[in-house]
């Protein structure tokens, strides 16, 4: 019986450490998003008055909230549908076709993905710079001499797409690596016997590819999901900072400019609560919609 | 297919595959030019070539805009970062994927539950957190330790990787035999030196990919950074973000992008080292933040 205590005893001294941290650092902090969502808390005053769904309530009808949801919504539905296109169709590519050069590929469309959000925005703050950015410099050859630069950041209907931009520039290497992971563990002969039957290469993708690694594209709908609404927020915050006159404020970026800009921290961690529910929502209804019968090779 | 539609089809890759590949390359190459350029040849077209090494940027960079303090502090809180977690998460993931005790299955539902859990969510209920401490700490000794601090900033980013890392080595933890273990305990080793000594260097494939994964994260990450040191001292990619702003009011922007050089060198040199356990590492786990 000494040995089963001594087992219990090392068992809980090997959890102790990282239940402590998880609990300090990410569950009370998380506990605490809604705790504070309910309270009028001014900031600087410590005063703290439990207004119980009072700050939601303000929430739906703050023009800029409203804003900040289309917005998320919009970059989530845009960066999704397309990198999944880019993203699917090149590892296609990579991993069916024999193409000179494979190793260099996927290794180059990879590199966004070790880079910091700061560094990728600070590259696409030259590219979209008006006066003299690249963008700007390879439109004005087809242009007249004397047109003006568009301003990719500055213009309240353009700036949201400038985001989306570099955000599918960022994902989609990262993607692709994990679509072809599962693409290449389908089996060759399934191809040979397809094309055997006469069926061409875009059949052989729609009817074959596509359906073998759908549960793959499944789990990473829901990554889609998380990631568009946390990056997007590291790009507004150094690109824009939510402007030109929050035309690209998104959820979590006006959250962070409630909370620790104004100190109305009740309010902020309100629209945490909601960007909390909503994810996880998104993510689920998303989850059954695209269920299908699960094809096994 | 016939031999012309094939042929247009194979043109057709290659394009797309080059397209892509030049706007990926193209505006990397073009920081690392654009960062030995002289302030001067800002100005009109971007696309010209620097007229020499301008390596004055680099020197700026460190001195003016403190990029080397700045570093300096980003290889601490990154190092420390990576040594807390593996401590931390190694003892962790062996116990939970070896041995069978009461309450194993909450906290494993716990810790996968902390996976959709983000930091862009819950840093400012940490940064109060870290306030009221502080509070209370000056109150007794007169001095705040909390806020500002790169050892507190080290462990936070390990404890906000606990999830992700945990589960990571669990799995890896499960597909070794267990002979190994049995063998041990029979030769009288206790449960600490055949986890030490046995288990964790079995476990090395996942530790490195642990390692490279959050190397990338730690260093690269701002948000925490930015919202937690406050102060003067700051990491690497926020002190970028100061240098981005001052400097584009001053129009200095030789040393803005050798700041920019200065933040992803390390990243590109280490990603161009490992880039075949990166990717295949990536399949293994397959998450992100």
């Amino acid at each position: 019986m000494n040995n089963r205590k001594q087992e219990r005893r090392f068992v809980w001294l090997c959890l102790a450490p990282a239940i402590l941290l998880f609990t300090i650092f990410m569950v009370f902090p998380t506990l605490n998003v809604f705790r504070m969502s309910l309270l009028k808390w001014g900031g600087l005053s410590a005063n703290q008055e439990f207004v119980g769904f009072n700050n939601f309530l303000i929430l739906f009808k703050d023009m800029n909230f409203i804003r900040s949801c289309q917005n998320t919504i919009l970059i989530i539905v845009l960066v999704a549908i397309i990198t999944l296109i880019f993203a699917v169709v090149f590892a296609a590519i990579l991993t069916r076709e024999k193409v000179k050069g494979e190793n260099f590929f996927r290794i180059i469309f990879y590199i966004p993905n070790v880079l910091s959000v700061v560094v990728i925005s600070s590259i696409f703050s030259a590219i979209y710079d008006p006066s003299n950015g690249l963008l700007n410099s390879i439109i004005g050859l087809f242009k007249p001499e004397n047109w003006e630069g568009i301003k990719f950041l500055g213009d309240q209907s353009i700036v949201i797409y400038a985001i989306i931009g570099t955000m599918i520039w960022q994902a989609i290497g990262y993607y692709m690596v994990m679509y072809m992971a599962s693409m290449s563990s389908i089996p060759e002969h399934l191809y040979e016997s397809a094309s055997l039957d006469g069926a061409n290469k875009i059949q052989q993708f729609f009817k074959i590819t596509l359906p073998l690694i759908w549960g793959n594209i499944r789990t990473t709908l829901t990554f889609y999901i998380i990631s568009s609404i946390n990056l997007s927020f590291l790009f507004v915050k150094v690109m824009t900072g939510g402007g030109p006159d929050g035309a690209s404020e998104v959820f979590l970026s006006y959250l962070y400019r409630q909370a620790y800009d104004n100190a109305t921290y009740g309010y902020g961690m309100a629209i945490g609560a909601i960007v909390f529910i909503f994810s996880f929502a998104l993510s689920a209804i998303v989850n059954h919609i695209t269920l299908r019968d699960d094809m096994e090779f | 297919m016939d031999k012309k539609t094939n042929r247009l089809y194979r043109i057709f890759i290659y394009v797309a595959l080059l397209t892509l590949a030049i706007s990926i390359i193209v505006p990397v190459v073009w920081v690392f030019l654009a960062s030995i350029k002289q302030d001067s040849e800002f100005y009109g077209s971007p696309w010209t070539m620097p007229l020499g090494m301008h390596l004055q940027n680099f020197a700026d960079a460190f001195e003016k805009a403190n990029m080397g303090e700045y570093f300096l502090n980003s290889v601490i809180a990154t190092g420390l970062g990576l040594i807390i977690l593996l401590v931390v998460a190694l003892p962790a993931a062996y116990v939970l994927a070896r041995f069978k005790f009461k309450g194993k299955k909450i906290i494993n539902l716990g810790f996968m539950s902390g996976l959709f859990i983000n930091v862009n969510y819950i840093v400012v209920p940490i940064f109060l957190m870290l306030l009221s401490w502080d509070k209370g700490v000056s109150q007794i000794i007169g001095q705040r330790i909390f806020l500002n601090n790169i050892f507190v900033l080290a462990v936070i980013y390990a404890a906000t990787a606990l999830p992700f890392t945990i589960y990571l080595l669990t799995s890896y933890f499960r597909t070794l035999p267990k002979a190994y273990e049995e063998a041990a305990y029979m030769d009288g080793s206790g449960y600490f030196r055949t986890m030490v000594k046995i288990m964790i260097p079995m476990a090395k494939p996942s530790i490195i990919t642990v390692i490279l994964f959050n190397f990338l994260s730690f260093w690269n990450e701002y948000i925490i950074a930015l919202t937690l040191m406050p102060g003067t001292s700051k990491t690497l990619p926020v002190g970028l973000i100061n240098l981005m702003q001052s400097q584009k009011a001053a129009a200095s922007y030789g040393s803005m992008y050798a700041g920019l050089v200065i933040v992803m060198l390390p990243t590109l040199i280490l990603y161009i080292m490992v880039q075949k356990k990166l990717t295949q590492g990536m399949t293994l786990g397959g998450l992100k933040d």
